[in-house]
């Protein structure tokens, strides 16, 4: 049984651009220094939670409970003596924050907050502006961003700072693509890329045993929600896939020149806004938006009037709170390892799943010509199993390729008397003296 | 199709659609003309997003957001790649201009003759009203699945013929015959 | 041509403004408070905290290439399949219409077969 209460107060697309531009200009505004607050805090509860995952303090000396913390780092930042290397593009060096930080905000225009309230007197949704493309300007811009990834990386001239800014990059460009798959579920599933129509189709729920479930895409779409899960990880550079810093061996990555100034502060901005990007995606496409989960949602007010705003603002914090807890727990991957994750299982495990519940869907929708659908699951299923045949026989022969080239070497080694059966260095290695230039030569990864 | 206005008093809208169009082909200049490669591939930035913002003003929304994420996010940041593949100049470069400079403006002014001409001569006094919505997703969707289910189709082998030039390209362990 | 259109992109429009405005002013307040007092220490790139030697400078690798060239592509498939959702459901689509998606599909992922057996997906 589904039932659609969309109450009068749920904004359609049609309800948009209709404000008057100083009502926008409020919303802009807010929305700005929403977000600024919003890292400020977000910088200082992810240090304060990570301590306590870790057993110890975090910061505790700047105001009360080190809240003021951020805010401290801020004015320094902003106060401090900007370092510009001599070598670097001036231009290009100036732009890439400016280019990383503003199409993360802007992204932030079409996220839903709540539904229609009174503003000063006029009737206008809790959000900026809604497009019947809206998911896409959010996809948009995300890969405006990586441009200001890349130009950070070249503009500054340094090996590491340009290997971060490839790596980064090349990174977040695997990963939008799977972020955009894990899309198109929903899309199939709501019918619009219009972020406030989305939220809307999410609202009516089926009943098991007289209980309400929540209709949200996290539950019935649920391999695309833990796609995209992955993928927004992956696309802010978030613990365990944040490779673009690896300090070990990139030192800072693309933002390594950046040394301590307000450009820095401006980058640190940009990626904490991304994360709130990516976080309120994933509550507007997969979580309901800013309606109120199960037990709230019986109370008739709870999804009128500024309420829903608190329920949004709860998600994030929650959600943000995941990404701190993953911060604490998991390792970095390797390289190799997150390409492969992207490309090899995200992509083509996405592609399959939307096949599959499209052909669900029109299973459904139609009802009239089940053969074809039969014909094409065979097909499918039979080209799939000799893909699957061929890659094995291939890889099986290579198995054993390797294991018999293992087997050569160790007995070749054993044979040798010299290294005595175990891998030694010869002793006629020269010694090391160090080199006049470099060995590697820079940035030739 | 209804009367077209005036050409004389433009509207506010199609103020704004010249003057991005002034600005794409302004940034399209400096493309060519700047003495930096990096800043070449800034410039195309700008004219990607004039064209993007022409298209929008157009009521063609999907078209201007794919754009914006196609050609300013991605063939961009593949030129920039391909630029760092190179001998990756840094600042002016002095060799930046070819003998064929003359030849390629010529070239350039003859192909936006035919391009104007065709399009003065398919529309002349045509006009199209333009309609909010009419760019739309679900639109572009429906005229893709309905009418042009052939060249979509079509699309999909080329860009397969794309990706299997590309990997051999790349892959110096793959040779040709013989 | 209604007035909706429009206010929906006047308001990113406003954003976008208000973005480079806050950001734009942020850095002028900065240059009008920090100090300036350089030396050449302070102008050479830090790398790694050595002191930088040679060019600091040299080409990429071909797989960063190769990686947003498979970017670009899936992104254009990726940009068919938006649309492709939104009318799936509608009267009249249906089931040719995934038929089609089938073929377009089957197709790109012969070019990731393709790409996976020559191992240009494995970052080596």
């Amino acid at each position: 049984m589904r039932t659609t209460l969309l109450a009068a107060a749920d904004p359609t697309l049609a309800d948009f651009g209709h404000d008057p531009l100083w009502i926008s200009i409020i919303k802009a505004v807010v929305i700005f220094i929403v977000l600024m607050l919003g890292v400020l805090f977000g910088v200082w509860f992810e240090r304060k939670l990570i301590s306590r995952m870790q057993n110890r303090y975090g910061p505790n000396r700047a105001g009360k409970f080190g809240l003021l913390q951020s805010v401290a780092d801020g004015l320094k930042m902003g106060l401090k003596e900007d370092l510009m290397p001599r070598t670097v593009d001036k231009v290009i060096y100036f732009i890439a924050p400016v280019v990383l930080a503003v199409p993360a905000f802007l992204a932030f225009s079409v996220v839903p907050m709540g539904p229609k309230v009174s503003m000063f007197g006029v009737e206008t949704p809790l959000q900026l502006t809604d497009l019947p493309v809206a998911v896409l300007l959010v996809l948009a811009m995300a890969s405006v961003g990586v441009y200001g990834i890349v130009l950070a990386g070249w503009g500054s001239r340094s090996p590491y700072a340009m290997l971060g800014g490839l790596r980064a990059s090349a990174q977040v460009v695997s990963y939008e693509i799977a972020m955009g798959l894990s899309f198109v579920g929903v899309f199939l599933y709501a019918g619009t890329l219009s972020t406030s129509e989305i939220v809307g189709a999410q609202a009516g729920g089926n009943e098991i045993f007289g209980v309400p479930m929540p209709s949200w895409y996290m539950i019935t779409l649920f391999p695309s929600f833990v796609i995209y899960v992955i993928t927004m990880l992956g696309e802010t550079n978030r613990v365990p896939f944040d490779l673009p810093e690896g300090e070990g061996e990139l030192v800072g990555g693309f933002q390594t020149e950046y040394s301590n100034s307000l450009k820095f502060a401006v980058i640190m901005l940009a990626e904490y806004v991304n994360v709130f990007v990516v976080s309120a995606m994933s509550i507007t496409l997969f979580m309901g938006g800013w309606r109120a989960p199960w037990p709230i949602s019986l109370w008739d007010g709870a999804n009128s009037g500024w309420w829903p705003l608190l329920w949004f603002f709860a998600k994030m914090v929650l959600v943000f709170a995941f990404f701190i807890w993953c911060r604490a727990s998991l390792p970095r991957v390797r390289y190799d390892q997150l390409m492969a994750l992207g490309w090899k299982i995200l992509i083509p495990v996405n592609l399959a799943w939307i096949l599959l519940i499209a052909t669900a869907k029109a299973f459904r929708l139609t009802g009239t010509d089940r053969t074809l659908v039969y014909a094409l699951g065979i097909v499918v299923l039979v080209g799939c199993a000799l893909i699957w045949w061929r890659f094995d026989s291939v890889m099986q022969r290579r198995k054993e390729e390797r294991e018999a080239q293992v087997q050569a070497e160790f007995e070749e080694l054993g044979a040798e008397p010299a290294a005595g059966g175990f891998p030694v260095p010869p002793l006629d290695l020269p010694h090391y003296h160090g080199v006049a230039r470099k060995e590697v030569s820079s940035g030739s990864n | 199709m209804t009367d077209a206005p005036s050409y004389l008093s433009p509207t506010g809208q199609e103020i704004v659609f010249l003057l991005l169009g002034a600005v794409a082909v302004g940034a399209a200049l400096l493309v060519v003309t700047t003495r930096q490669l990096v800043h070449a591939a800034l410039w195309l930035v700008v004219t990607f997003g004039a064209l993007a913002g022409c298209y929008l003003v157009l009521t063609a929304e999907f078209v201007a957001w794919v754009q914006v994420l196609i050609y300013v996010g991605a063939i961009v940041v593949l030129l920039l790649f391909g630029i760092m593949l190179t001998r990756a100049p840094i600042g002016r470069s002095a060799d930046l201009d070819s003998g064929n400079r003359p030849a390629a403006a010529l070239v350039a002014l003859a192909t936006a003759a035919v391009l104007v001409t065709v399009v003065v001569d398919g529309f002349r006094t045509a006009y199209a009203p333009l309609r909010a919505g009419g760019g739309s997703a679900g639109e572009i969707g429906s005229s893709v699945f309905r009418n042009w289910v052939l060249p979509f189709e079509a699309l999909s082998v080329l860009l397969l013929a794309a990706l299997i030039g590309a990997i051999v390209l790349s892959r110096t362990d793959i040779r040709g015959r013989g | 041509m209604s007035l909706g259109y429009l206010g929906s992109y006047a308001a990113v429009l406003a954003l976008f403004v208000v973005g480079v405005a806050i950001v734009a002013g942020a850095l002028f307040a900065n240059r009008m408070l920090r100090p300036t007092r350089p030396t050449p220490d302070k102008l050479a790139t830090y790398e790694c905290g050595v002191d930088p030697v040679g060019e600091g400078w040299a080409q990429s690798q071909v797989r960063y290439y190769v990686f947003t060239y498979l970017y670009v592509i899936f992104a254009v498939d990726a940009v068919f399949l938006f649309p492709w959702a939104t009318v799936f459901a509608a009267p009249g689509f249906g089931m040719t219409t995934l038929v089609e998606m089938f073929v377009f599909l089957g197709f790109i992922a012969l070019g990731i077969l393709y790409g996976w057996r020559k191992r240009v997906l494995t970052w080596a």
